[in-house]
């Protein structure tokens, strides 16, 4: 069996906090070893040795609500360039959202996509699936079915369950099976129509817009019902101050909840949509400075549990169009580590906070055994320059769709290698 | 005297000078407007393209005949019942005006910044004639040009906009020209047709009619836009009438050589009283049409201006 070391590295470590030097010993496909000993002198006989030049090498993300366009739209992401997007990301584990077309709501669809994921990613794909049959909500899934399929989690992804006995039925039969639910709060009849949040910038604009407040009054719904049901619940992205209270009260109570936000509602504002950009069109749209100030709080407190990329890949028809028509979304796999190193950068987060948002809490929450750097965890690993500074060429990046908003960004971090138990998956040139 | 645009996209991108500029150079146009022989051959030779996704008579018979006032030679496209319909985008038109070689090209659509998003692929001048809820930038100058003829100035005066500012693109272009002439600008209406954020817009905000129009020097009106609201924003258009709709006794409030200004069309008895509209002595209505005219063509003189001092672009 070859034993890999890896030298010289600055080890972050988000179970215990801390960035230390230090040297990895990975055996099998998984980590066997963490050394204090950066040259890992002990453990260097029989192994094959990479000196790591002192970057940092972090447990891989885990990246939580990833749309590809398997069944459905092909021609906007494959698994294949889905999977070569995250290696280059840093991204080892992508766990799918099932918004595809068809909706991946039957153990026939989720397995179809577990096989073809499995044939041409080089990163580990994880799939979730509807809550609601074609995500329509009116009857829930066989959701026992499709856990034994292997769906790590449900959820309707950006269709909100408007009906609450539907919803509570799913929720306590998800309960009953232990399954993980993942709703998008969010109350759909204040936001219908809207393309951005209400305030002086949407005004000015023109733009229909939501007030902010909806997303606690779809957060407030849910928290009754996980109350009322006890299951599992994550909420896939809390963007706005006024919804944290509600989630740290929750938490408080000893409710099974989590949440997650984005990483372009830590990195961006609402003016940064400007003239109609429509690569910034995300949902839920971008908050104001003072609603992304308070969600970086909410990660460095804990509050927020996972960062994710909500990786939504579109073409250029669909986001050509005037603001209003145009499609939502924003591609983040492999753009979302250099772009989360800003908040790096200016002071606001540090490493290990970080990857316990990207890697350590996803993993967790998911019951997975990665997301660590100790003895025994699976050798799915980072290692970057977090200081390395570059311009972001959209079409330099590996997904099919290129329609990020950091195009022509100046960003600073950049991957070096991306290992998926202990293999090679990303090298950079 | 300069003018440094190569669109007319909205009010918020032009600079005080501009906006003086550009109604100086209306002021003679109004003149030429009441001549006998109105004929200009200032655009002969220049192609204006008139392309409305969402209908208009007013605006658009306004831009026609400002464009054949100054020779150009104008084509009306109704978009409304063409490709559109047939699902092409917004780009593909672009690429086929390209083609067609237009010099300038005036755009209304019913979706905000779909104007500017058009003007970012052809190669010509561009005129918005009013984007969703966004701006409509010839109707604020026209109104400037009615107030400054009305009150010989356009700073320091009181103005009151009125009615259903949320949905309206007339109000957001006035709100932007007033604010940059140096005005005092008070928007009065029910809460549940104000813009959200209102309070950092630097205006005062009343719900209450007798109390907005104290004092004021100008009395805008803005036409209840039935076709942009979706679900109840106000009660009934009876109540609506009553408490926010201008009469004679509220009118009295302001001050007594108060202009009433409305950019049409009216609905009378819902947002005006028939009789205010029509009393010559304070309604402003008809010069306000007749000011358009004039507006536009010194727009449309501006804008051919720096295209003509541009080289010749050939289509890529």
């Amino acid at each position: 069996m070859t034993r890999t070391l890896l030298t010289h590295a600055r080890l972050i470590d988000p179970e215990a906090g801390t960035v230390a030097p230090g040297a990895l010993l990975l055996e099998g496909g998984v980590i066997r070893a963490v050394l204090a000993d950066p040259a890992g002198t002990e453990a260097r006989d029989g192994a094959e040795v990479t000196d790591c030049r002192n970057a940092f090498l972090a447990p891989g993300i885990v990246d939580l609500g990833v749309k590809v366009g398997e069944p459905g739209e092909r021609h906007k992401e494959s698994f294949k360039t889905a999977g070569l997007a995250a290696a280059a990301g840093g991204v080892t584990t992508i766990v799918t959202r099932p918004d595809t077309s068809p909706a991946i709501d039957t153990p026939e669809v989720l397995e179809f996509i577990r096989r073809r994921a499995n044939e041409v990613a080089p990163v580990r794909v994880l799939p979730m699936a509807a809550l609601t049959k074609g995500r329509e909500g009116r009857e829930m899934t066989e959701l026992g079915f499709l856990l034994d399929a292997g769906a790590v989690g449900f959820t309707d992804c950006d269709h909100v369950v408007t009906d609450t006995k539907v919803l509570s039925r799913a929720l306590t039969y998800a309960r009953s099976l232990g399954a993980l639910v993942m709703c998008h709060p969010q109350d759909p009849g204040l936001s219908a129509g809207a393309s951005a949040s209400s305030g002086k910038f949407a005004s000015l604009r023109g733009l229909p817009a939501v007030s902010p407040m909806a997303e606690r009054m779809g957060l407030d719904r849910d928290l009754a019902l996980v109350e009322m049901t006890g299951v599992r619940y994550h909420a896939d992205q809390i963007t706005t101050s006024r919804a944290l209270p509600a989630l740290e009260r929750a938490k408080r109570n000893g409710f099974d909840v989590t949440a997650g936000t984005s990483m372009h509602h830590l990195t961006l504002n609402e003016m940064d949509v400007a003239d109609y950009r429509t690569f910034f069109k995300v949902k839920p749209p971008l908050r104001s400075e003072d609603d992304r100030q308070a969600v970086i709080e909410a990660v460095r407190s804990g509050l927020i549990d996972v960062i994710g990329s909500f990786h939504t890949p579109q073409d250029e028809e669909s986001k050509r169009l005037p603001f209003e028509a145009a499609a939502a979304g924003a591609v983040g796999l492999e753009t979302m580590l250099p772009v989360l190193l800003r908040l790096y950068h200016s002071g606001e987060l540090d490493l290990p906070t970080l990857f316990r948002a990207l890697s350590l809490n996803p993993a967790k929450r998911l019951g997975l055994p990665c997301g660590r750097l100790a003895a025994g965890a699976p050798a799915d690993l980072v290692l970057f320059d977090a200081d390395k500074p570059f311009i972001l060429d959209r079409f330099k990046l590996q997904s099919k769709s290129k329609n990020t908003p950091f195009d022509g960004a100046r960003l600073q971090g950049k991957v070096l290698q991306t290992l998926v138990a202990g293999r090679s998956v990303y090298r950079s040139a | 005297m300069r003018f440094d645009q190569r669109h007319l996209l909205g009010i918020e991108p032009l600079r005080a000078d501009e906006i003086t500029t550009l109604l100086d150079l209306a002021d003679q146009y109004v003149t030429l407007s009441r001549r006998r022989e109105k004929h200009s051959s200032l655009l002969s030779g220049l192609t204006q393209i008139n392309m409305f996704f969402e209908n208009s008579t007013r605006t658009q018979s306004s831009f026609e005949l400002a464009g054949k006032r100054l020779g150009a030679d104008v084509m009306n496209m109704s978009m409304q019942a063409s490709s559109i319909k047939k699902g092409e985008t917004l780009i593909d038109t672009a690429l086929t005006l390209n083609a067609m070689h237009p010099d300038l090209l005036v755009v209304r659509h019913p979706q905000s910044g779909a104007v500017d998003l058009l003007a970012q692929k052809v190669h010509c001048a561009v005129i918005n004639a009013g984007d969703g809820r966004h701006e409509h930038p010839t109707q604020a100058l026209l109104d400037a040009l009615t107030i400054r003829r009305a009150k010989g100035r356009l700073h320091r005066l009181n103005i009151a906009i009125c009615g259903d500012i949320a949905h309206s693109r007339v109000a957001r272009s006035n709100l932007l020209l007033l604010h940059k002439m140096e005005n005092r600008i008070r928007l009065v209406g029910p809460a549940t047709l104000m813009p959200a954020g209102i309070d950092a817009f630097g205006v005062e905000v009343y719900d209450n009619m007798e109390e907005g129009l104290r004092d004021v020097d100008v009395v805008m009106m803005l036409r209840l836009q039935k076709e942009r609201m979706d679900g109840g924003f106000i009660p009934s258009e009876r109540e609506y009438y009553h408490r926010w709709g201008l009469d004679a006794e509220k009118l009295a409030h302001a001050k007594p050589d108060a202009i009433v200004m409305h950019p049409g069309p009216m609905n009378r008895g819902v947002e005006i009283d028939g009789t205010i509209a029509d009393d010559i002595n304070r309604s402003v209505i008809q010069e306000q049409v007749e000011m358009g005219v004039a507006v536009r063509m010194a727009a449309m003189d501006l804008l051919a201006r720096n295209l003509r001092a541009r080289p010749t672009e050939l289509s890529a």
